[in-house]
């Protein structure tokens, strides 16, 4: 790393170049991107399609990994109470909770970055009023407001995502208020704003870019704390309906299973849980390394 | 000082009141009890007779106004359930949850800061590596699934321990404790490792970086010359130093903790309050969630107003109000 500042190009090439040298990153970025992939093909490479009930056979319920079915295939994870192929059924719940975590990033995102860079730039009353709920909300559990929420909401992918993103859009609130507030009181943002510049202008060319760095880690951290709670409250029976088999869902079904043996059927779901929240995290963790100037070499 | 302290207890009291409306009316929101209250094949007379008697034909304001009333007095309703008046209900899981809590907070710290300690004492030994991976997991990786994986294990695998339930207790002052029986504790051991280990992963967190910063500090050089060995500094001196910011933490996670409860408590089956509001949740037991919604809401801005108050203790910028 000590080199890399001399080399030409862009600060977005010198910013990969410092991320490939760490191999644990480019490894962590490997598997979340190869388990996207999988996730988005999962129609076309699963051995079945794990909903359609006229694939599911009762004899082969409950096998164990490497059982050969009635269909003439090997399972390779084994199936669970419904006779459904388990590797087929992870990919599909693969593809629910990347979907959820997405959503309720990207969306916890554009909400909690307004609301942050609105408040330091308008300051006086709206800022006083914004961050005091934020800071309460940050003090409350993100986990019981995201239960609360679903109970009086209700089951269903909207709902999950509104409880979601009401749990979540304070850290980015929180995060883009402080870089856009520190950027505000520089000379140069004071100036822009004695031209008649338009507060827009000002807004999105020297308020959102500077709380932009900061941001990008808070999400990545978040859309995998956004698939842990939707894992978490699907377990609980609270989160999707029974129309979206996420992987929270699948580890729940099995859960009475695991008392008499039959770990696979929930443990299987959960690595593949683990393994996407733990490759995000660290991708996250690297970014932040990256980004913070007083670690920079 | 007496000004900021009044401006503080009543602003707390004015976020309670919000609380509780908001609580009130969106649970008002869930489902119809009177479905869950009244047989579907119940004649007219049993019907409105019943909801007479929960007052479910009076307008919204009206009866959260009698809500807020009763809620003075200590009177939280009845379950629409379990037919008991719902304080009485809280009371009788209270007890298991906060042993539940203080199990995991009291291992999390006993198992947390020594481990964190020797991170700090020697950042770059391989055990020191290995415990902030451990750490990282335990930050990253979901409470419940933990649960099911110390089930598989302990319970099932190995047949150790117990998979869920509290035991046999004792009954000390008219309450059920666990911890008292051979038999309670070997039940309490898995709920409260579970519920731990978030905790434990911060306790690491904390204590290690508390550890690195006084090492270097003139006190450990001083007690180095005075021939004191390494083992005595980090006992006596770092150990006293990191636990000011610890307990400062641990006071504002005990909140949190009683949060996760819900989870752990659900896999575990451990009858406490989580278990209460998740079954209540799904019975949609109104008063039940209202009070226990309420009764988490004023601990958290209990906890917030304290804070608060000992800041101001500690710092007079903040007593004048410039920062408030």
């Amino acid at each position: 790393m000590a080199v890399t500042f001399l080399q030409p190009g862009s600060p977005t090439r010198r910013f990969l170049g410092d991320f490939r040298e760490s191999w644990i990153a480019t490894g962590a970025l490997a598997v979340v991107v190869l388990i996207v992939l999988l996730a988005v093909f999962a129609p076309w490479i699963t051995p079945q399609d794990p909903y359609d009930i006229a694939n599911l056979s009762l004899a082969d319920a409950r096998r164990p990994p490497g059982f050969v079915g009635s269909e003439g295939y090997v399972h390779v994870l084994g199936t669970d109470a419904q006779g459904r192929d388990l590797l087929s059924a992870i990919l599909f719940g693969l593809r629910i909770s990347l979907e959820m975590g997405l959503a309720a990033g990207l969306f916890s995102f554009v909400l909690g970055a307004s609301l942050g860079i609105l408040a330091a730039y308008l300051g006086g009353r709206f800022e006083t009023a914004i961050m005091r709920f934020v800071d309460l909300q940050l003090s409350f559990p993100a986990i019981l407001l995201a239960l609360v929420l679903v109970a009086l909401l209700g089951q269903g992918k909207g709902q999950l995502i509104v409880a979601l993103v009401a749990a979540q859009y304070a850290y980015f609130a929180r995060t883009a208020f402080g870089a856009a507030a520190t950027e505000r009181r520089k000379d140069y943002v004071e100036a822009a704003a004695a031209t008649p510049l338009s507060g827009r202008r000002i807004i999105l060319r020297h308020l959102l870019p500077n709380a932009l760095p900061p941001l990008i880690v808070v999400a990545t951290v978040q859309v995998a704390n956004a698939i842990a709670l939707e894992a978490t409250l699907s377990f609980l029976g609270l989160g999707l309906p029974e129309t979206e088999p996420s992987l929270g869902m699948l580890i729940a079904n099995g859960f009475q299973y695991m008392m008499n043996g039959r770990y696979w059927i929930s443990v299987y779901p959960g690595i593949a849980l683990i393994v996407l929240i733990v490759a995000i995290n660290l991708v996250g963790d690297q970014i932040r390394d990256q980004l913070n100037p007083r670690l920079r070499r | 000082m007496l000004g900021f302290v009044l401006q503080r207890i009543l602003q707390a009291a004015l976020v309670m009141l919000a609380m509780s409306a908001l609580v009130f009316v969106g649970v008002y929101a869930i489902g119809n009890p009177i479905d869950v209250l009244i047989s579907p094949d119940a004649t007219q007379d049993i019907r409105d007779a019943t909801i007479a008697r929960y007052g479910l034909d009076r307008p919204l304001w009206e009866q959260y106004g009698g809500f807020l009333g009763r809620l003075l007095q200590g009177d939280l309703g009845r379950s629409l359930v379990f037919g008991v008046p719902v304080l009485h209900l809280i009371l009788s899981r209270l007890p298991a949850t906060l042993e539940l809590a203080v199990a995991a907070v009291l291992a999390a710290t006993l198992i947390g800061v020594p481990l964190g300690m020797y991170a700090g004492y020697r950042p770059d030994s391989p055990l020191s590596k290995t415990i902030m991976t451990v750490s990282i997991l335990g930050f990253s990786v979901p409470t419940f699934w933990v649960g099911l994986i110390l089930i598989l294990f302990f319970a099932v695998e190995l047949g150790w321990l117990p998979a869920g339930s509290r035991g046999e207790t004792v009954e000390v002052f008219g309450v059920g404790w666990s911890f008292l029986t051979a038999n309670g504790l070997k039940h309490l051991i898995l709920p409260a490792l579970n519920l731990s280990l978030f905790k434990l992963a911060m306790m690491i967190r904390l204590a290690r970086a508390g550890t690195r910063e006084i090492m270097l500090s003139d006190t450990v050089k001083f007690a180095r010359a005075a021939g004191l060995s390494d083992g005595t500094i980090l006992r006596r001196h770092v150990l006293k130093l990191i636990s000011i910011p610890i307990v400062t933490v641990f006071g504002l996670e005990f909140g949190s903790t009683l949060a996760f409860a819900v989870v752990t408590e659900t896999i575990f089956s451990w009858p406490g309050l989580g278990k209460l509001v998740i079954d209540s949740i799904q019975s949609l037991d109104r008063p039940v969630m209202v009070a226990y919604l309420v009764l988490i809401a004023f601990l958290f801005v209990l906890i917030n107003l304290s804070v608060d108050l000992v800041y101001a203790l500690l710092d007079p910028r903040l007593r004048r109000g410039q920062v408030a």
